[in-house]
């Protein structure tokens, strides 16, 4: 068995494919639900109305799918210019780190003041986490997958100490967390009564923003350039170094907003649960979006709704969530499989 | 057995053979029949379908239609090792040999099993040995791979074809890495081995050779078959007119008019990288108005020189001198900033980014610059308008600036790159391999550029293991050897052998650098 470049394929091929994978992910999903005892069409129906069904379930949804974006455009920046960043768990907890430190009485300031003052301090936190592993990489050639999954960590036992010592509530009966943010530092409401914040806006001005600096500014180009081909980056004039330092900084900063509108929209503190691996599942968001930024957008909801939705399934149906875990698993590698398909050609023989 | 099947049954027959690559078919109802110690000579510009043939042949490829069949029996398609055992060997372009093992390790590599290795070594040794004095192969078999020349290496890969019994023996350009002098060895080589009854394959696009070895040459055009003829009953013109379809003008090129010194290098010397050996202090002049021609045999320096020119390498001592002025920074913006035009050697690598489109691949020196960029924003359609331009003037035939530039041939690669590269009159051209791959209507329009470019007063840096093409263009030539430069000989003062003698390295030792 070999395979063989398709020079340009066909739009049939390039939508085919993914689709056919889709179909497969669906189709495993509800072997996975028979295996468990359960009606697959009901399961899979449960799936649906719990992440869409009604206006509760799809708000759910959009909120889980925030951090996703965030964390999302993080990995699909990085991944762009070939700079691996496994680290995203750990530029989220940066970020809401600071967004704690500023965000619980230390900056007496009114909201419009305060909120853009914790969402840049959590991203200059996170774009510094990131920076130590960059200049590893630009200067003595460490490789980067190692060194930002180590920091993962390396911040997740920094803030449980953090939560244990300088950051722990003093009322908070001994619990690890931290103290919850004033009212002037929390993100309000898009709706008055229903539980979306506005973090979910500033993922998706996040997402535009990024899609203009890759498709229209000098930077994007720089950093396109030297994902696709380093050396000829290099031989251009293109400073690569500089470029991979800067790609590391907005992927952090991106990174990090994850935790700053955790904290300052949904949860009102910090606690080492903050993350259910939004940073780790980001790449997948990342991947399935093909690493664009708007894609971003819908890949963040799918796998959002993904969760959300067998989480209410498996209360209804009394089949496992993780379910959940292995459909998004299942559709990442069929869809890195499709999108080989249509680019290849399978020759037997 | 073989042999008591008589003279005359092919010990290779070809029968049309065809193999498409989605739109293109590299190959269209090839046939070819190769008699026992015959040397024929598959001749066919870049592009012709030579290799995928013979990567047919050897089962790297399986064919679409048509078969293999050798000494009478069918070859299973796709199968090297079914072509290794009915005695097929080949000895690639780019070797196949394992760096950190010694010769005969390599030689021996896959001819037993794994757990048995070692055993009945020295009889192994003796017959490399044998087979390497018997064919005039000269090699150690000890020497590991990484300390012999490229001359030796493809002494290595011959032996492990013969190691293995190989009785037909396929050549994919095999002189492209060698000097004249090393080439000669190689056709004395062959010479022995049809000799003894073997039979050969010799890939080529250089017609002197072609003319020299073979008893047949077979031309491919397009992936077809253009002719076979006899060698003793043909001449390069009509070769020349086989592989292109018309008869082939000669460039006229008349001598340049020497300007002032464009670009200077004083004693300079730059480190070694890797296998590729740094300058050892060189001296040289880039006059305006002439054409410089660098020969030499591949891996003697022309790598580091280029990387000079190019702002990627900078001296390691010694000055280097632009317009009477050393650089204070040297990095490839500050080489384009200072006029130096640069074609860079690998096209694919190094010269374009194959999934950007053509727009992208122009801008590359210039994308942050008005009027392609202001305050960090692009303008794409100033982006657009630019390529469109260079499309029109250097007729790069594409299906517009948004395609993807992988999906172009070469030469239009390549027409794009020197119109990146020309755009803005530079002072000094650098042009690595400039038609290294390019068909001959391709060459013709890349030697006119250039020659245009020194008729307005550019200095022309041209690097070449062609040594026909540096004859015909230089107003000047150097030979590079293990990172020294030979003195500059003026155009048409040293014949091709007394050139190669350079290139093999003679004539260095006499040479003081104050000349």
């Amino acid at each position: 068995m070999r395979l063989e470049a398709i020079a340009n394929p066909s739009w049939s091929r390039r939508l085919g494919f993914p689709l056919i994978a889709l179909a497969a992910t669906v189709a495993l999903g509800s072997l996975l639900a028979m295996l468990a005892g359960a009606d697959p069409f009901a399961t899979l129906g449960l799936i649906v109305k719990g992440a869409a069904g009604s206006r509760f379930a799809l708000l759910e949804t959009l909120n889980r799918a925030t951090p996703l974006i965030f964390t999302g455009l993080a990995v699909a920046v990085a991944f762009r210019a070939k700079l691996w960043n496994i680290g995203a768990e750990a530029q989220l907890y940066a970020g809401a780190v600071m967004a704690v430190l500023l965000g619980t009485g230390a900056l007496p300031w009114p909201s419009g003041l305060l909120l853009p003052a914790m969402a840049g301090a959590a991203m200059l936190a996170g774009a510094l986490v990131l920076l130590g592993p960059a200049l590893l990489k630009v200067r003595f050639g460490v490789d980067e997958v190692v060194t930002t999954l180590l920091f993962n960590f390396v911040v997740l036992l920094l803030v449980s100490m953090l939560l244990e010592g300088p950051l722990k509530d003093p009322a908070g009966m001994g619990w690890p967390q931290s103290a919850r943010l004033t009212p002037e530092a929390r993100l309000p409401r898009i709706v008055d009564g229903l539980r979306l914040h506005w973090g979910f806006a500033l993922a998706l001005i996040s997402a535009v923003l990024v899609w203009l600096i890759q498709t229209r500014s000098t930077l994007g180009y720089e950093m396109r350039a030297v994902g696709l081909n380093r050396q000829a980056a290099e031989f251009a004039g293109i400073p690569v170094g500089r470029v991979v330092l800067k790609t590391a900084l907005l992927s952090g900063g991106l990174a990090a907003l994850a935790g700053f509108s955790e904290v300052a929209g949904l949860k009102g503190n910090l606690t080492l649960d903050i993350s259910p691996g939004f940073g780790y599942t980001g790449i997948i968001v990342a991947m399935l979006a093909l690493l664009n930024p708007l894609g971003v957008v819908i890949t963040a909801i799918f796998v959002a709704g993904v969760f959300v939705g067998a989480d209410s399934m498996s209360r209804a149906a009394g089949v496992p969530s993780y379910i959940a875990n292995i459909m998004l698993a299942t559709a990442l590698l069929n869809m890195v499989l499709a999108i080989q398909l249509s680019r290849f050609r399978v020759r037997w023989g | 057995m073989p042999q008591s099947e008589g003279a005359q049954a092919p010990v290779l027959r070809l029968c049309n053979i065809t193999k498409r690559f989605g739109a293109l078919t590299a190959n269209d109802g090839l046939s070819l029949d190769l008699a026992r110690g015959e040397v024929v000579a598959l001749l066919g510009e870049n592009g012709a379908g030579k290799t995928t043939l013979m990567n047919i042949l050897f089962g790297h490829y399986t064919a679409d239609e048509g078969h293999v069949e050798v000494f009478g029996q069918r070859l299973p398609p796709g199968n090297p090792r079914a072509a290794l055992g009915a005695g097929v060997g080949m000895v690639h372009q780019h070797f196949t040999l394992a760096e950190n093992l010694s010769a005969l390790d390599n030689i021996l590599l896959g001819t037993r099993p794994l757990w048995r290795a070692g055993l009945r070594r020295s009889a192994a040794r003796a017959r490399v040995l044998e087979l390497s004095r018997r064919f005039g192969l000269a090699v150690d078999p000890d020497a590991r791979i990484s300390a012999l020349s490229v001359g030796e290496r493809q002494r290595v890969e011959i032996l492990k074809a013969l190691y293995r019994d190989a009785r037909i023996l396929i050549l994919d350009e095999p002189t492209a890495v060698l000097a004249p002098q090393e080439a000669e060895a190689l056709f004395a080589t062959l010479r022995k081995m049809v000799a003894e009854g073997l039979s050969v394959i010799f890939i080529s696009h250089k017609l002197h050779e072609v003319m020299a070895i073979s008893d047949r040459v077979v031309v491919l055009r397009h992936g077809k078959l253009a002719g076979t003829v006899p060698t003793a009953g043909t001449d390069r013109h009509q070769l020349a007119a086989m592989m292109v379809g018309a008869e082939v003008e000669a460039p006229e090129v008349r001598p340049g008019q020497p300007g002032a010194v464009r670009l200077a290098l004083r004693g300079v010397s730059t480190p070694r990288r890797g296998n590729a050996p740094g300058l050892r202090a060189v001296d040289l002049e880039l006059r305006g108005g002439q054409i410089l021609g660098l020969a030499g045999v591949s891996g003697n320096g022309q790598a580091a020189l280029a990387g000079l020119l190019a702002g990627l390498e900078a001296p390691e001592a010694g000055q280097m001198e632009l317009a009477g002025q050393a650089p204070a920074l040297w990095s490839p913006r500050a080489a384009m900033q200072a006029g130096i035009a640069r074609i860079p050697e690998d096209r694919h690598a190094t010269g374009t980014i194959a999934d950007f489109t053509l727009t992208e691949n122009a801008l590359l020196e210039r994308y942050d610059r008005p009027p392609f960029a202001r305050r960090g924003w692009m303008d794409w359609r100033a982006a657009d308008g630019f390529t469109r331009g260079l499309i029109a003037d250097y007729d790069i035939r594409c299906p517009g600036p948004d395609t993807p530039i992988r999906l172009l041939s070469g030469g239009n690669m390549q027409k794009l790159i020197l119109g990146r590269a020309l755009d803005g009159e530079p002072a000094v051209i650098l042009a690595n391999q400039p038609v290294r791959g390019l068909d001959i209507g391709a060459i013709g329009f890349v030697h006119r550029q250039l020659l245009a470019a020194r008729a307005r007063g550019a200095a022309v840096l041209l690097i070449s293991e062609d040594l026909d093409e540096i004859m015909a263009l230089s107003d000047v030539i150097h030979v590079i050897y293990e990172g020294r430069l030979s003195p500059g000989f003026a155009r048409g003062t040293k014949t091709a052998a007394e050139l190669g003698v350079w290139m093999a390295g003679g004539g260095f030792s006499e040479v003081t650098h104050a000349a």
